[in-house]
């Protein structure tokens, strides 16, 4: 039957869910890092008891945690734990340093600030944790301020692929109500060489070359609060989903707009179709279903709650435009919570779960692809991040 | 002969140390600032970058240093630490602001 195990990040400490197959008793562990902002965790692919975290805070910066036995413990990698006799503790896991050298061509060191004026890049924290699909030691990082990093040795050290934010519009970037932060990083199961990112307010971006080089990928979003709405970057990608296997198809909650794509990115058409509004943040793909896609409506970019007090998902089956409201389970009014771009996920159970949290501090489950919900949790602190991994 | 200096540190990087409220670390030559976090993250590596930037070695913008009831975080971090914190007699302290902390 196989069983689950959901990673939740959250505004003071992460949690650990698991259940079996049924997905209806819930054995909760928690919270860990009590007091930190989790932003997220995520499992390893290739080895379901590697677990990476993002620990920050505004008083002491960035830590990267991790786990060897699915989250029951944790360290701080290159610390102590696991090193060699006499191989000195580095401390530099927390270390993300913007790639400034000669080899590297300098990457251009300012972007767009709120006001427009130049800004230089100032590392604040790790948004978001993308292990590789092959190797448990290799992982990827997407930091505010914008940039993506790499860790080969477990998390102990990280460098910057900075082709990135030298691409030749890094001045024009400029960050979002919540930070200028690379928040979706989606490696191409098909093609190592290939990698998707998004950053808010930059927009989504790729490479076909391992990092090296990266290309935006923003040709048919429309965004009304830039001087030129159809502009190359600038937009404010909310987060991006695929299907592992169609990785050319890709899905996109911008800040207003449900956005797909049948080309790898190169041209984008909206498929908000019948949406009670189209802002939100999350948005996912079932795991069976390449055209069966989730979205949840939140009322405006100033108002971030769903519309009529009433928690809803919504529902295509049909890779977007016509959409069916989910909300069985759910709060039916008086809901004024919002819920985060990382805060999706899909199990890969025969019969697909679907897993949200929310700034309410719930985490809900569907063990029937959205058609029916039942809390995980529900008084935990606001949820920053979901993911789900499916063991066997 | 190293000097034994204490140092009182905020609750969130205890735990990340996994040490008790005070703790005492070894300084040899001058104690300012600089050379007791320098023996302090040499001791606790998990504290890099926490208390101070890690490219800059500036101390966080959310950090105070006190010490014999004065405030020290503007101080140059070569300048002597107190007399009574170079001896042992009192702990250097770094606290965490009142205000701080940013969310997405």
């Amino acid at each position: 039957m196989g069983s689950v195990r959901v990673l939740i990040g959250t505004r003071k400490g992460a949690f650990v869910a698991t259940a079996d197959g049924k997905r209806q008793k819930w054995n909760l562990a928690g919270p860990f890092f009590g007091g930190w902002e989790i932003y997220h965790v995520k499992g390893s692919p290739a080895d379901p008891n590697r677990l990476y975290a993002s620990q920050t805070s505004g008083w002491f910066g960035q830590v990267i945690q991790r786990s060897s036995d699915g989250g029951k413990t944790w360290e701080i990698p290159g610390t102590g734990a696991g090193l060699a006799p006499m191989q000195m503790p580095s401390g530099s896991s927390n270390k993300f340093t913007y790639d400034t050298s000669e080899q590297t061509g300098k990457p251009l060191t300012t972007h767009q600030w709120y006001d427009g004026t130049q800004h230089p890049w100032e590392f604040k924290r790790v948004w978001h944790l993308e292990p590789s699909l092959t190797d448990p030691e290799t992982v990827y990082a997407g930091v505010e301020d914008a940039a993506l990093f790499r860790s080969s040795d477990g998390g102990q050290s990280w460098h910057e692929l900075p082709g990135l934010r030298g691409h030749s519009s890094g001045p024009m970037w400029q960050p979002g109500a919540g930070g200028m932060g690379l928040h979706t990083i989606i490696l191409d199961p098909r093609n190592p060489r290939r990698i998707y990112i998004a950053i808010s307010a930059a927009g989504a971006f790729r490479t076909d070359d391992g990092g090296a080089t990266w290309k935006p990928i923003n040709k048919g979003l429309y965004s009304r609060y830039i001087p030129n709405p159809t502009a190359e970057v600038g937009h404010c990608v909310h987060h991006i989903a695929a299907h592992p296997s169609r990785p050319d198809v890709l899905f996109m909650q911008k800040h207003w707009d449900v956005m797909r794509s049948d080309d790898a990115g190169d041209n984008w058409h909206e498929v908000s179709g019948n949406l009670p509004t189209d802002f939100g943040f999350v948005i996912d793909v079932h795991a069976h279903e390449p055209e069966t896609i989730y979205v949840v409506p939140i009322k405006s970019d100033g108002e971030h709650y769903p519309p009529d007090g009433k928690l809803r998902v919504f529902r295509s089956r049909s890779g977007g435009n016509e959409w069916e409201e989910l909300s069985k389970g759910l709060p039916e009014n008086n809901c004024f919570v919002d819920v985060l771009r990382d805060a999706m996920a899909v199990d890969r159970l025969d019969d697909c779960g679907i897993y949200f949290g929310t700034t309410g501090g719930a985490v809900y489950c569907s063990a029937n692809s959205g058609d029916s919900w039942a809390p995980i949790a529900e008084h935990l602190p606001a949820v920053l991040s979901v993911e789900v991994q499916t063991l066997s | 002969m190293p000097r034994v200096i204490r140092v009182e540190l905020p609750a969130h990087l205890r735990t990340l140390a996994q040490v008790d409220r005070e703790l005492t670390v070894e300084v040899a030559g001058e104690v300012t600032q600089r050379s007791v976090l320098d023996a302090l993250e040499n001791r606790y590596p998990a504290l890099r970058g926490t208390i101070r930037d890690h490219a800059t070695l500036q101390r966080r913008p959310f950090l105070r240093f006190f010490a014999c009831e004065q405030d020290l975080s503007l101080e140059s971090p070569d300048a002597a630490l107190p007399e009574p914190v170079a001896s042992g007699r009192e702990p250097f302290l770094i606290i965490g602001a009142v205000a701080g902390g940013q969310g997405p």
